[in-house]
């Protein structure tokens, strides 16, 4: 009990209200009984609690000639922990209609968890279960990792697999981030019981630790939960240190042979770190030369004038240890040349002369709307809270982050279009593109 | 397509399990203006934002024969401006909004929709009430994309061997109804698709009497209405929309099965679609005996297909099955596997063969149906999370012959169905004559080898 009431001492409010919006999203930091930190959101309109949480450690941990270790020990945490076995573990989701899943990255391993309020303590229970005492039982590694094999023979095959894949390992050789977070035909196979374990145990500790509560319950009920599914984690993580990297194979072009009607390319280079005091103006202008929306420019040069793809898009892709600017397009084969052509061109004259100050305006003015969108469910407040946390923005960043943007200047972003698209870029094709093939030299 | 169990349940269950955040949450709200928009308001004020969408009651269903694609190709040019607004302004003002903003196509219907702070929802209403008939094509922005349309085939089924199984499977399934035609359309036709057709199709289709809709988040319905009156109200009904009267299906009698040969196949599969009623078409209960069964047969880890396939017999890499409730006409009810390695399309078609038959013959337990039911029921919840798939459940819906109150219902109706109902469903429509199953296989001729 009086533990209980220390945690509530130790809760912090800090109430962030959106920019030119009526609602708030209030965050409370909350520590629970047994110490370990949360972001707290309550929601009162839907009875449920949405959980998303981290563990630093993510795919970059895996062993070269192992890789996917951290992927199938992720793809194995629900199929039994303690004594249930798996057909258990799964009934007892089921049965009360809970949501678990569990997705690995490069950096990081990420959780989520929905569940009715009615069955909540179940819920963080048996994620508790999962995290702490996963049995990994031969016969679910073999079904598992049978699965995991299935999709990795099935994408030799695939364009989009092909380019991508290519593209990271030519970007990062002999480096952790080269490598698919699900591993390669040749390293699955070698995983056995012994590294999943080792993994769990280096990886999942209460200092690597990033929990965000999105729900209809109070500090204390949420710092509960939190010690249901938390507290049995061993305090100290044990991480190897992932050294800083740069893509390589700049200015190259790589053309894997594949017989499919429409081309796949994947393109990019150096992006711009999270901490980067210019990464808001990369940001922006990323968004005006290949952001999501219908109004890019090389939606409007590739897609909406000439019909050379239904879709052509880049955005910033960053990691603890490196960042990259990556876009990708399809395109049918006699055409996937011109298509290549055009996006070089837009790339090249952002680089050198930057957005127009109508186009920086309207990128503003976008994203600063576009962000309350990420807001407006349980699990998306959740995620987001969780991407804040990871990326040391601070519990003020929703309320910072509109001025961010404003203080973006057409020369900042003048300065920064040169610096993200001015160093040229890596391009991966797969398929038959007419008269394109590999280009530059590997080094 | 949207499964119905999701669709429906979402606003009873405010009601049934929730606590609403205030009185109005979670009251969907129905009103018909008199040039026949129908308007569906499902209120959500947890953050300033709305969802708005345009459905309008035509799909890939409704073309001409010979004119595949129409539909979509349709979609895509509503993007090409008005005599207001030229090309680009509308998406010009969504994206400073710092909106999202997409539309679809399926057989049934077409859809239109933009994400933006709720203070700008009267801006992209009269925006969308203008190109509601006000479109104008010409060749220079139509002939472009044409070639998107081409590319997005490419994309979405040329260069991926599993959706082209299922577009072969649906095209022997439906001998008689237009759903047997690909929603992207056959390439050869889309290739033919002109301006004056799409024009066509437009002033044909498209007007306030053939259009619900639908907005969900932060918005009073009574404010909505009043939007609605001043955008959509003053557009003129179409006097030449067409009742909805597809050719029907023949009673099915021969079991039919196919094989497509592929280079690229690294993992086979088979694929069986039976012919089905779909909510629509089905008489009270059927539809939602099926949802039962085929979540009960193959929807997660403890579906009976899973667990006899992959975890006991250990003959298969994946198992499923599903259901497409939401159509105007008689539908799909799916059912798939992929083999380890060293097992054959054959063997694994007979263990899905004879788990079925243990459902129709033995039927299904308590445990099973009570899982169900509660799981089925949670969707419905958890989708009253966002207010996006909330808008898209009723609108599609409402657009394959469902009304509010259907969707309202639906929690009861699951609630009723039995075991012997299932068992009944099984044994009634999961019939062999009934079904086209595929396999697709990867192709080792030396033609292939040639064309690589």
């Amino acid at each position: 009990m009086t533990r209980h009431l220390t945690s509530l001492a130790l809760a912090a409010l800090v109430c962030l209200v959106l920019a030119s919006a009526a609602q708030a999203v209030t965050i409370e930091k909350i520590v629970s009984p047994s110490g370990i930190h949360g972001w707290l959101v309550r929601e009162t309109a839907t009875p449920l609690v949405a959980l998303n949480y981290a563990f630093h450690g993510g795919s970059s941990q895996d062993e070269a000639d192992k890789a996917g270790t951290a992927n199938l020990a992720a793809d194995l945490l629900d199929e039994g922990a303690g004594d249930l076995d798996s057909a258990t573990f799964h009934r007892r989701i089921e049965n009360h209609a809970i949501e678990m899943s569990f997705q690995v990255g490069r950096d990081y391993f990420h959780g989520s968890l929905r569940t009715l309020n009615d069955h909540r303590d179940e819920a963080f229970g048996l994620l508790g279960m999962a995290l702490t005492k996963p049995r990994f039982d031969a016969d679910a590694i073999e079904r598992v990792r049978g699965q995991v094999l299935a999709v990795l023979r099935r994408e030799t095959t695939n364009p989009n697999n092909l380019a991508s894949r290519s593209w990271w390992h030519t970007a990062f050789p002999n480096h952790p981030y080269g490598h698919e977070a699900r591993g390669s035909l040749e390293t699955v196979p070698q995983i056995g019981a012994a590294d999943l374990r080792d993994y769990v145990r280096r990886a999942f500790a209460r200092d690597g630790l990033t929990i965000s509560i999105v729900g209809d319950i109070d500090a204390r009920t949420a710092g509960e939960l939190i010690d249901r599914a938390f507290a049995g984690l061993p305090a100290k993580s044990d991480l190897k240190t992932i050294p800083a990297a740069t893509p390589q194979g700049i200015g190259r072009r790589i053309v894997i042979n594949l017989d499919v009607p429409q081309a796949v390319v994947t393109f990019g280079g150096n992006g711009i770190e999270r901490d980067d005091p210019d990464f808001m103006a990369g940001y922006i202008v990323n968004h005006i030369l290949g952001g999501g929306s219908f109004s890019s420019r090389l939606y409007r040069e590739v897609r909406e004038k000439r019909g050379l793809a239904y879709g052509v898009s880049d955005s910033l892709v960053w990691f603890r240890r490196a960042a990259v600017v990556l876009g990708g397009t399809a395109t049918r084969a006699d055409r996937t040349a011109d298509a290549l052509d055009i996006i070089e061109k837009e790339t090249k004259r952002m680089a050198d002369n930057g957005p127009t100050a109508e186009e920086l305006a309207a990128a503003k003015s976008y994203l600063k709307g576009a962000y309350a969108l990420s807001l407006d469910s349980s699990s998306k407040i959740a995620a987001q809270l969780t991407q804040i946390q990871l990326d040391n923005l601070g519990a003020d960043y929703i309320e910072r982050r509109g001025k961010l943007i404003d203080s973006v200047t057409i020369d900042d972003a003048r300065r920064v279009a040169k610096r993200l698209y001015g160093g040229g870029m890596l391009v991966t094709v797969a398929g038959k593109p007419k008269g394109l093939a590999s280009s530059g030299t590997a080094n | 397509m949207t499964s119905i169990s999701k669709l429906v349940a979402a606003a009873v269950l405010a009601a049934a399990l929730a606590v609403p955040a205030s009185a109005e949450d979670g009251k969907v709200a129905d009103y018909k203006l008199p040039n026949g928009v129908e308007l569906v308001v499902i209120p959500d004020h947890r953050a300033p934002v709305v969802t708005h969408m345009i459905w309008y009651k035509v799909g890939a269903a409704d073309e001409v024969a010979g004119h595949s694609g129409l539909a979509h190709f349709l979609e895509h040019l509503m993007f090409k401006g008005t005599a207001k607004h030229p090309a680009g302004e509308f998406s010009k003002v969504v994206a400073r909004m710092g909106g999202q903003e997409n539309a679809f196509t399926t057989s049934d219907y077409t859809g239109y929709f933009q994400r933006v702070p709720s203070a700008d929802l009267k801006t992209v209403m009269a925006f969308e009430a203008d190109r509601m008939t006000g479109l104008q094509l010409t060749d220079e922005v139509v002939l472009p994309e044409r070639e998107v349309i081409l590319e997005e085939q490419n994309q979405r089924i040329g260069n991926n061997p599993r959706a082209r199984l299922s577009e072969q499977i649906s095209a022997a399934l439906y001998l008689n109804s237009p759903y047997g035609r690909p929603v992207i359309g056959w390439r050869h036709e889309m290739e033919q698709l002109t301006r004056d057709d799409a024009i066509g199709f437009y002033r044909r289709f498209y007007g306030p009497n053939n259009a619900v809709v639908v907005i969900a988040g932060d918005v009073a319905p009574e404010a909505a209405l009043k939007l609605a009156e001043d955008t959509y109200g003053k557009v003129a009904p179409r006097a030449s929309i067409p009742p909805r009267e597809r050719p029907r299906e023949p009673k099915p009698i021969a079991a039919r099965s196919l094989t497509l040969a592929d280079p690229r196949v690294e993992m086979p599969i088979i694929e069986r679609d039976y012919l089905v009623p779909s909510f629509h078409t089905a008489k009270p209960g059927q539809s939602e005996a099926l949802e039962v069964l085929a979540h009960i047969l193959g929807s997660g880890s403890n579906s009976r297909l899973y667990r006899a396939l992959v975890v006991d017999k250990k003959i298969a890499v994946a198992a499923g099955a599903w259901y497409e409730s939401s159509a105007l006409d008689d539908t799909k009810f799916g059912v798939y596997g992929s083999p380890r390695e060293g097992v054959t399309l054959p063997q694994l078609e007979s263990a899905i063969d004879a788990a079925i038959a243990e459902v129709a013959g033995k039927g299904i337990t308590a445990e099973e149906l009570d899982r169900t039911r509660t799981r089925l029921i949670a969707d419905a919840v958890y989708a009253h999370d966002n207010q996006a798939s909330m808008a898209r459940w009723y609108g599609s819906a409402l657009t394959t012959g469902a009304t509010v109150k259907d969707v309202e219902n639906w929690p009861d109706r699951i609630r009723k169905v039995t075991a012997a109902d299932v068992q009944d469903a099984a044994r009634q429509w999961l019939e062999k004559q009934r079904s086209v199953t595929g396999y697709l296989i990867k192709d080792t001729s030396p033609q292939a080898e040639r064309r690589s």
